[in-house]
């Protein structure tokens, strides 16, 4: 079982070693980023002499505005304003005066617990609540001391609200502006000293818990936002991609670029040369603008060699995964506690079942694009990005520089849901600008996005479980077979030792499966299925791994309980009895569970004919970063298979909710992709490709699709968890279960179509 | 070299009459509000209006809307406060916000001809338009807020009817 990852390689900074410096100057710039030229934003140029830097994480200027630098990724889920809320909380500032910017791939802004700037995982919010929290409260004792020096009166008498710092008995007060404008700040925090700064306690907030408005929000309805695709530069010029038809092995064998120099604009037809194999056979042509761009390509007569993976498809992949899964030794332990072939063995009844998902795209609405630019020494790289530590890298790599010569500029993400972790929009864009000599843009169109993208793999599972003779699990053999999305990554910190020390395992593609029920014997088993690793290099989809094992638990458990003639519902409650290593969070769940079923009804009414109720409960990615989320799905089935969702009532337990309408927003988007995936998505591979191209083939949910979504927050004062993923997972095994207490049909792939649906009827 | 009427002003491009509008708008003139999504029509994401009637920029050539009445994001209203505009910032709605100034271009060619619609007209007017992080609810509701505020304020006011 997997802790959270720690990144050790490379630059690597952590609160603990960073002098946190307050100082009429800008504090920030001792760092060695700062010897070259152009690797501070604008904003960190511009520093007034008056600006006060409480930390990297935030300065506040001479007219009381405080502006957070957001080393994360906002991709929608406002994790900038949800950062500027924990800093505001501590501070005491008021919250129309706080702004946001969005910082570059410099170290310095790498997430305090991680080490590196990435954006996954739900983590954010718990990861930086302690050093955000921190920050704010530094900032607010440094103000208020000299706050306290100019009004001449005892810091400890002084109370901070609303950007004011006020003492009470003179009724004197400072506004945050007067005191920066003062210069007389000057206090500085050894890191020692900021770990025993004593935080709010929970009844203390008046921010934390507060649904104040997303700062991001007012920019996005009025045009002026800015994404990664919204990036001018002078002299640039527009890149085009030209691909082959596998998604990945094809090498290019010949380009003749003769008609494509008849058209107007056409610059050069670029072939990749990726070292970091991030690509393979890609073309870019490169013209005055987008529409040449776009018309010099089709231009373009290119011919590839398909390489070794031209007659992969689905069902091949799926054939390797089943002869992979039937030998005894494949795969490495993630799991492995008793003996489950003694408990198998001696169980009064066995349970065998095999789930499989279908490969999945991201189809962010922005498509990937990457500008990029060398300016002297330094490429710079404009797109909006959840991994700069290591795009910045690929970027370099693509370069042939060292990874300290590029600056990542961040922008607002147009989508991400895991797609933009990756980096290979930056090898085009690098190498076409390294061959023209400008700036250029290169701009996915959907089709590119679609077929290339590093999409959720295609799993195969299979779940062998024993029931002893009152009807209880005492054992589960549960094999996952599939590509390893995050070893393609190449760094070995995202890897796990196998619980037997045998070897490294991705345990982003068997996470979840270490679930909280008690079941005394469990074996799980990690599967590469190489032939899909080098067919279609996979990536990390919203929720990652439980959006597969959650699928074939949740079903699994369905299946015991009605095996074992018991609720679905009190089945999973028995089972979530805290035993061991389960203690606490186990008791968490099983009390979302009993929300949810409160909330929905569940178990309270006959429902008519052909309609009924599932339910689900799941963590998140990693036991120690667990939200508690419970489904409770009503469905309508017809008797030609069809469902129709009519209600999803799901409750989340987020121990602390920082931004409660936030956290509503993510988990109603969750919930409504959940449902997107169980029934409305699917891609497939044939000759090495994927067959779906745009919306018209691969179809994610619209509004005429959605249903009756009613979300509930549980803010137990636990800890700060992470909200973005978990609601996805549990949706489709709810929808199963559902189907299954409806019409008796037992559906095991997704997405759950009406022809699966209809012949598990007749079965 | 088609002339163009881009919310109120004219403006004169170098462009093959072939060309998308979106293209034109987005790279060429730099008015990035409005967004490249699928280059197809299936997804809203490049709803622009001519003429009042929402169309989808990417399937709409350059030459076919000279002389005719664009209006972008941008030119929806003054100073960003469409009654749509201050609704969806009311009900929260945007999450990565890429789709959005497609679906409130939609949702205003809705309303400027009903005031009144139906959850079921609302759904029929704006299907076409994705939203990847599924606000949908959201945008409903935004709708219907700024339905109800037009009717409010329709009293004898100077409504935008763009």
């Amino acid at each position: 079982m997997n802790e959270q990852v720690k990144i050790t390689q490379g630059e690597s900074t952590d609160l603990s070693r960073r002098t946190f410096l307050i100082g009429t100057a800008a504090a920030g710039v001792t760092l060695g980023y700062a010897a070259i030229p152009g690797m501070f934003g604008l904003d960190t140029a511009a520093a007034a002499p008056a600006k006060i830097d409480p930390s990297i994480w935030y300065s506040i200027g001479p007219d009381g505005l405080v502006t957070v630098t957001v080393g994360k990724a906002d991709m929608g889920q406002h994790v900038a304003s949800t950062m500027a809320q924990m800093v505001a909380e501590e501070l005491g500032a008021s919250w129309k005066d706080m702004r946001i910017s969005l910082a570059t791939n410099d170290p310095k802004f790498n997430d305090p617990v991680l080490g590196a700037q990435i954006t996954g995982g739900s983590w954010s919010t718990m990861m930086n609540f302690d050093a955000m929290s921190r920050a704010g409260a530094a900032g607010r004792i440094a103000l208020t001391e000299a706050a306290a020096g100019i009004m001449g009166v005892p810091a400890s008498e002084l109370t901070v609200r609303d950007s004011i710092v006020t003492h009470a008995k003179s009724k004197k007060s400072k506004t945050f502006a007067e005191i920066v404008k003062s210069g007389k700040v000057t206090k500085t925090f050894t890191p020692d000293e900021l770990k025993t700064i004593k935080l709010k306690t929970p009844d203390q907030y008046t921010m934390i818990g507060v649904s104040v408005p997303q700062l991001d929000i007012p920019f996005k309805v009025n045009g002026t936002a800015k994404y990664g695709i919204d990036t001018f530069l002078p002299g640039m010029v527009y890149g085009k991609l030209v691909l082959p038809p596998v998604r990945y092995g094809a090498t290019v064998k010949s380009v003749d670029d003769s008609a494509a120099k008849k058209v107007p604009g056409f610059i050069k037809a670029v072939v990749l040369d990726d070292k970091t194999g991030s690509t393979t056979g890609w073309v870019v042509a490169v013209a005055n603008n987008y529409q040449n761009a776009r018309k010099a390509a089709d231009a373009l007569k290119v011919t590839w060699d398909h390489g070794p993976n031209a007659k992969v498809s689905s069902e091949s992949l799926l054939i390797e995964a089943k002869r992979l899964q039937g030998l005894d030794d494949s795969g490495l332990f993630f799991v492995k506690n008793g003996d489950t072939s003694a408990a198998l063995g001696s169980a009064a009844k066995v349970l065998e079942a095999e789930y499989t998902t279908n490969i999945n795209i991201h189809c962010p609405m922005e498509p990937m694009n990457a500008t990029a630019m060398k300016e002297g020494d330094i490429w710079h790289i404009y797109t909006g990005n959840q991994f700069a530590t290591r795009t910045g890298a690929i970027a370099a790599g693509a370069a042939g520089v060292d990874p300290k010569y590029v600056v990542l500029h961040q922008a607002w993400l147009g989508g991400g849901f895991g797609r933009r972790l990756d980096a290979d929009m930056t090898v085009p864009a690098v190498q076409a600008a390294k061959a023209v000599g400008k700036p250029v843009k290169v701009i996915y169109s959907r089709e590119d996005d679609v077929t290339m993208d590093f999409s959720r793999p295609l799993t195969y599972q299979k779940i062998k479980a024993g029931l002893d003779a009152d009807g209880k699990v005492v054992a589960m053999n549960h094999d996952v077979v599939s590509a390893w999305p995050t070893k393609r990554w190449g760094i070995p910190d995202f890897l796990s030792p196998s619980v037997d020390k045998k070897g490294a395992l991705d345990a982003f593609t068997v996470n979840g499966a270490d679930f909280f029920y008690s079941v005394p014997n469990h074996n799980v088993r990690a599967i590469l299925n190489e032939m899909a690793q080098q067919a279609t290099p996979s990536g990390q989809l919203r929720s990652v791994a439980p959006g597969w094992t959650f699928w074939a638990v949740e079903s699994m458990v369905d299946e015991l309980a009605h095996a074992a003639g018991k609720d679905p519902a009190q089945f999973r409650i028995a089972m979530l009895d805290g035993a061991g290593d389960n203690d606490g969070g186990a008791q968490r769940l099983r009390n979302t569970l009993l929300a949810a079923m409160g909330l929905a009804g569940y178990g309270t009414k006959k429902l008519p004919k052909g309609e009924g109720m599932g339910v689900a409960c799941v963590s998140s990615q990693e036991r120690k970063t667990a939200s508690w989320t419970a489904c409770v799905a009503h469905v309508a089935v017809s008797p030609s298979g069809e469902i129709v969702p009519k209600k999803l009532t799901v409750a989340t337990d987020v121990g602390t909710a920082v931004n409660p309408d936030g956290i509503r927003a993510q988990v109603e988007g969750g919930a409504l992709w959940g449902l997107s995936l169980a029934l409305y998505e699917k891609a497939t591979l044939k000759d090495g490709g994927i067959e779906q191209s745009n919306f018209d083939s691969y179809t994610p949910l619209r509004m005429s699709q959605v249903p009756d979504v009613s979300v509930h927050i549980i803010a137990n004062g636990e800890p700060a968890t992470g909200v973005g993923e978990p609601t996805v997972t549990v949706i489709a095994p709810a929808i199963a279960n559902a189907v299954f207490n409806a019409v008796g049909a037992r559906v095991r792939s997704l997405p759950i179509t009406a022809d699966a649906v209809k012949s598990a009827m007749k079965a | 070299m088609p002339n163009l009427n881009i919310n109120g002003r004219n403006m004169s491009v170098e462009a093959a009459g072939d060309t998308p509008l979106l293209w034109v708008i987005r790279e060429q003139l730099q008015m990035t509000g409005t967004k490249f999504g699928c280059g197809a029509g299936l997804c809203g994401a490049c709803t622009v209006h001519v003429n009042g009637e929402a169309v989808r920029s990417c399937q709409t050539a350059v030459s076919d809307v000279a002389g005719k009445k664009i209006t972008t994001i941008e030119g929806l209203s003054a100073k960003g406060d469409h009654p749509l505009q201050k609704a969806w910032v009311a009900e929260q709605v945007p999450q990565c916000g890429y789709c959005q100034s497609g679906q409130i271009m939609q949702a205003a060619s809705l309303l400027s001809k009903n005031t009144n619609p139906t959850k079921e007209e609302i759904v029929a007017h704006m299907d076409g338009n994705l939203c990847r992080c599924m606000t949908y609810s959201r945008i409903q509701r935004a709708i219907m807020r700024a339905a109800s505020d037009m009717r409010t304020a329709s009293t004898g006011t100077d409504r935008r009817n763009t």
